[in-house]
């Protein structure tokens, strides 16, 4: 193969990465800006959502169209629940103090880690995807599948976004991400906003998740890089911006799909992680900037 | 005077551990008193000058691979070869130090986390030289020490016992010292101290270079002691495992951290008899330390019953 169609190659894996990490940064972006709570279990919902996927097609007879449907709405409502359930039980007793709460998440973290394979076993399982069909390019044919993720994708943000900017509840979120304490004195219940978001956050992860599944199979260990890079992609486009998360997944999705088609996903892996040790260091106002 | 007697009986209860234990037992509590060194180091790090790091597997993993590569590729002898790993993690430490305390808080715990995990690729990526994963075991030959085979129990407990000695009696001087009291005084009120005409960059990096100090030391006697190095000991478990002794122990306490990592080590091979997920119980204790005890058992007990513990 020419060069050419190699890169684009790389170019389409990398959209398809960016589009799985702009939903899962999304929800991380969302957890850090609104409750400054930085999850280090966001990772383990996105496995949970993928875990969840397989167990619910399994389940479900009839045409992998339908189970697959079936996953991509049940997977993350479980998902929010238990987060839902974590933030109640763990999170507000810390009084979301920064600290505190990135070693609960960590223990959070180990908790559903060592839950999924106790359940789930150390083995990855593939899920059908919902459809098969290829398109032919002149050089190589592509996934049907991979583009549809592109899609929803697109699709899922674009809502997340209606929903932050032309609701209601969109703008009590956005008024307890400017100042919690005025909020609260106009009689919004700050609790409840926290307990939904950090559902929200980890129900998109989840559907990052169940979106991924089909590419590239189930496995309890899988939260592992999406947390990383969510990480690199949230800091690099700035707190709580849904615009920033989107560009940098962008970049950082196409990137990597570059740099690890034509070098090794290691060296990719290790210039992201430096770079975003570097912003933090010498800009940090593109996240931490206010006093944290 | 008690401080002192205390921490002495403790070494000497441990000096006399290797006639009443079993050679498996030994082991282990040798193997528990390298990793408190480590946690030492932490504790200097988070529990005094209040710098919460995710990042300090990258000091293990500096002071082993310091050690562990001269032996490999040169066949250096102990001596040397543990003297490079302490220079490699003070030095690693102070590189991570000037880059990272620029930051403070979360953002410092996310950069250190950042340039940890760099670190535990870079070992992957040069898996020739390094290992990778699987590691390498260290040559016999490298693990001697003035004629003592340290491969071998005796010598291997008291080595470990030595380092640990050290070790705790330098932390319990440094604390002591006015420029331990400096480290509290960053981590209680840095702005004050500010005014007062401390300079927090350098306390901080003093501090940091001091704690991977003791993370070198450890990595490096690890590798030397059980002859074994490996990139699996860059990764974020190892960043975490100090912390969680810390916690446990009691952060800002000079033998919490020993207390913790032999608490932890008890509770995880009781745990392993009724079942495999050990990931659960670390996780569970992470998550009700932090809720219900964030002190540690000896800053709790510091606080209610024993001012004087330092």
């Amino acid at each position: 193969m020419a060069f050419g169609p190699f890169l684009l190659l790389a170019l389409m894996e990398g959209l398809v990465t960016a589009a799985v990490l702009a939903l899962a940064a999304a929800g991380l972006s969302l957890v850090f800006g609104v409750m400054r709570v930085v999850n280090v279990a966001h990772g383990e919902f996105y496995m949970l959502g993928a875990v969840l996927a397989w167990a619910i097609t399994t389940m479900v007879p009839g045409p992998p169209a339908l189970a697959f449907l079936a996953a991509a709405v049940i997977a993350p409502l479980v998902v929010a629940a238990l987060a839902a359930a974590a933030d109640g039980l763990i999170l507000k007793r810390l009084n979301y103090d920064p600290e505190a709460t990135i070693v609960a998440t960590i223990g959070l973290l180990y908790i559903i880690q060592q839950a999924a394979l106790s359940l789930y076993g150390p083995n990855a399982y593939p899920v059908t995807a919902p459809f098969e069909w290829r398109i032919q390019f002149p050089w190589f044919g592509y996934s049907g599948y991979k583009l549809f993720v592109v899609l929803a994708a697109g699709i899922v943000l674009l809502a997340l976004w209606l929903f932050m900017t032309r609701t209601k509840a969109g703008l009590i979120m956005r008024a307890t991400q400017v100042d919690r304490i005025t909020a609260q004195t106009f009689g919004v219940n700050v609790d409840r906003v926290y307990m939904g978001t950090f559902a929200l956050g980890a129900g998109l992860a989840a559907l990052a998740g169940v979106l991924v599944v089909p590419i590239s199979q189930a496995q309890y260990l899988m939260g592992h890089d999406p947390l990383l890079l969510s990480f690199i992609v949230v800091i690099i486009g700035g707190l709580g911006s849904l615009r920033g998360t989107l560009i940098a997944a962008l970049v950082i999705g196409l990137s990597d799909g570059v740099i690890s088609m034509f070098f090794t996903p290691t060296l990719a892996k290790i210039l992201a992680t430096l770079l975003v040790a570097m912003v933090l260091v010498f800009r940090p106002q593109g996240l931490f900037g206010a006093k944290v | 005077m008690r401080v002192w007697a205390l921490h002495l009986t403790l070494l000497a209860v441990l000096f006399s551990a290797q006639f009443w234990l079993s050679p498996y037992h030994a082991t282990n509590l040798a193997r528990i008193m390298v990793l408190a060194v480590f946690a030492m180091g932490y504790n200097l790090a988070f529990g005094y000058t209040g710098l919460l790091s995710l990042g300090h597997a990258l000091l293990l993993a500096a002071g082993m691979y310091a050690a562990g590569l001269p032996a490999q590729l040169w066949g250096w002898n102990a001596g040397p070869t543990f003297i490079a790993g302490v220079a490699g993690g003070a030095l690693v430490a102070a590189a991570l130090g000037l880059l990272a305390l620029r930051t403070a808080g979360v953002s410092f715990m996310i950069v250190t986390l950042m340039f940890a995990q760099a670190g535990y690729l870079t070992l992957l990526y040069f898996a020739p030289v390094t290992g990778g994963d699987d590691g390498f075991a260290i040559a016999a030959s490298s693990r001697t020490l003035m004629g003592f085979d340290l491969s071998t129990d005796t010598p291997r407990f008291l080595a470990a016992l030595t380092i640990f000695a050290a070790g705790l009696l330098a932390s319990l001087i440094l604390v002591r010292s006015p420029f331990g009291r400096t480290m509290v005084a960053m981590r209680e009120n840095e702005e004050r101290s500010r005014m007062l005409g401390y300079n927090p960059f350098s306390v901080k990096l003093t501090a940091l270079t001091i704690s991977g100090l003791y993370a070198g030391a450890a990595g490096a006697a690890y590798a030397i002691l059980f002859g074994y190095v490996g990139a699996s000991f860059a990764t974020i478990q190892y960043s975490i495992l100090p912390m969680l002794y810390v916690l446990l122990g009691g952060a800002g306490t000079t033998l919490g951290p020993f207390l913790g990592a032999l608490l932890m080590f008890a509770l995880i091979e009781a745990a392993t008899r009724i079942t495999t997920a050990h990931q659960f119980i670390v996780g569970a204790a992470l998550v009700v330390l932090i809720l219900f005890a964030p002190k540690g058992i000896l800053g709790t007990i510091r606080e209610r019953w024993a001012r004087w513990l330092p």
